[in-house]
């Protein structure tokens, strides 16, 4: 990686974790993004998030949002996209830690390195659907395959067409879109 | 059958079986302390099944509209398609063993179905129903 490259990745992740804990870090950091990505996507592994933040939907990796985005949404439990996820004070600090200390530009991992870059300028989302990777990504998948089609229904829905999804992988050849089968492109 | 082997099958189920009995008789005792009496399992079946209005116009809410009115099926949340599973304990013994996690429940659910907490009366009805089935 060249220094330019460094420094831009930098400038992304104080940016985007909303100059968090960084600065004052920067030795660290520095080494963290010189060193090569050590895994494409860490698996969601806490107890306590995966069965709070994984009774209505797929319980999604941390490193797929940025920490700022998920300062938000875990600031917003008791409306949280029309539905109402909240907890109880203690149980949300232990979740909104896990999920900081693995956001994207918190661990060196490919997936959200990438997520984090496309990201940059933007104001924080609140979905992963609605980030710029994750958009260009799905692109060319029709709304017949989603939106209207009922074993689908929407975006959020990763390990409805991910068939790994659980183990954080997002391979394009291990992709199933319920009715339309195998992925070919 | 042996007696032994009776003894042993009680010793070995008890346990279990008595999880989610204990807990909803621990609940209505709690209820009952904040001015709750008589629960019915009727009450708690036709809530269950009443279909709120809601006041910005989108589709009416019933708990069934998630857990369906067959408490032995699986149901589906509406808002992202994952599946429940049964919420009779009858079928999914791991039902109603939790207090924490049945209020957790009744706070989200109470106040998205029907736009406020439970009474502590509701709530009675509700296990009364959920353990009925
Ligand atoms: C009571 C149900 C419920 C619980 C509990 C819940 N969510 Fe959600 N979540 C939803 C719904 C509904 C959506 C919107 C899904 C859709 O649009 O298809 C959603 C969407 C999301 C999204 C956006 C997905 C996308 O489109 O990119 C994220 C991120 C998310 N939830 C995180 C969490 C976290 C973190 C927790 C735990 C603190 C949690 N959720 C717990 C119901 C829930
Ligand atoms: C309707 C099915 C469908 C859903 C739902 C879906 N994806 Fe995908 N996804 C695809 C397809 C198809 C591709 C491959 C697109 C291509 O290569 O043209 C893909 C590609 C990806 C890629 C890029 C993989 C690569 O190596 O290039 C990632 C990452 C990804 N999805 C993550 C997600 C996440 C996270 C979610 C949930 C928030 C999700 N997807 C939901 C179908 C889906
Ligand atoms: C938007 C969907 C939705 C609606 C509507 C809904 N629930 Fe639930 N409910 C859930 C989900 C999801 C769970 C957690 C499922 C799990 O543990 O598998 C749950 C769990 C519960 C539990 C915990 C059971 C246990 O011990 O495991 C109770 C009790 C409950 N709901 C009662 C109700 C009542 C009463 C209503 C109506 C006032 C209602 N629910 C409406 C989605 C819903």
């Amino acid at each position: 990686m060249n220094i330019q490259t460094t420094l831009a990745l930098i400038m992304t992740t104080t940016l985007g974790t909303a100059g968090l804990a960084v600065a004052d870090k920067d030795s660290y950091a520095l080494d963290q993004w010189k060193a090569t990505p050590k895994t494409y996507l860490n698996k969601a592994e806490h107890e306590q998030y995966l069965k709070e933040c994984g009774s209505c939907h797929f319980a999604y990796q941390p490193g797929l949002l940025p920490a700022a985005s998920w300062e938000r949404i875990m600031a917003n439990l008791s409306d949280h996209f029309g539905d109402n996820a909240e907890l109880p004070a203690t149980e949300t600090t232990d979740i909104r830690n896990y999920l900081l200390n693995n956001a994207a530009g918190r661990v060196n991992s490919s997936l959200p390195k990438k997520i984090l870059r496309d990201s940059k300028a933007q104001q924080p989302v609140m979905r992963i659907t609605e980030t710029p990777y994750f958009i260009r990504k799905h692109d060319e998948i029709k709304p017949k395959m989603v939106k209207d089609n009922p074993e689908v229904r929407s975006f959020s829905r990763c390990d409805a067409c991910h068939t790994r999804a659980a183990d954080a992988s997002y391979n394009e050849h291990e992709v199933k879109i319920p009715g339309y089968g195998r992925w070919e492109d | 059958m042996k007696t032994k082997t009776v003894l042993l099958l009680l010793l070995t189920c008890s346990p279990l079986v008595s999880t989610a009995a204990n807990v909803v008789e621990e609940r209505l005792q709690t209820y009952k302390t904040a001015g709750a009496k008589n629960f019915s399992a009727a009450a708690g079946q036709s809530l269950w099944n009443r279909q709120f209005e809601q006041p910005d116009g989108s589709k009416a809410r019933a708990c069934s509209s998630c857990h369906t009115t067959d408490l032995r099926q699986a149901g589906k949340q509406i808002n992202t398609g994952k599946l429940i599973e049964a919420m009779s304990p009858a079928i999914n013994p791991q039902r109603l063993t939790d207090a924490e996690k049945i209020e957790k429940w009744f706070g989200r659910n109470c106040k998205w179905t029907m736009g406020r907490e439970c009474t502590a009366q509701e709530k009675g009805d509700f296990l009364k129903f959920i353990q009925s089935q």
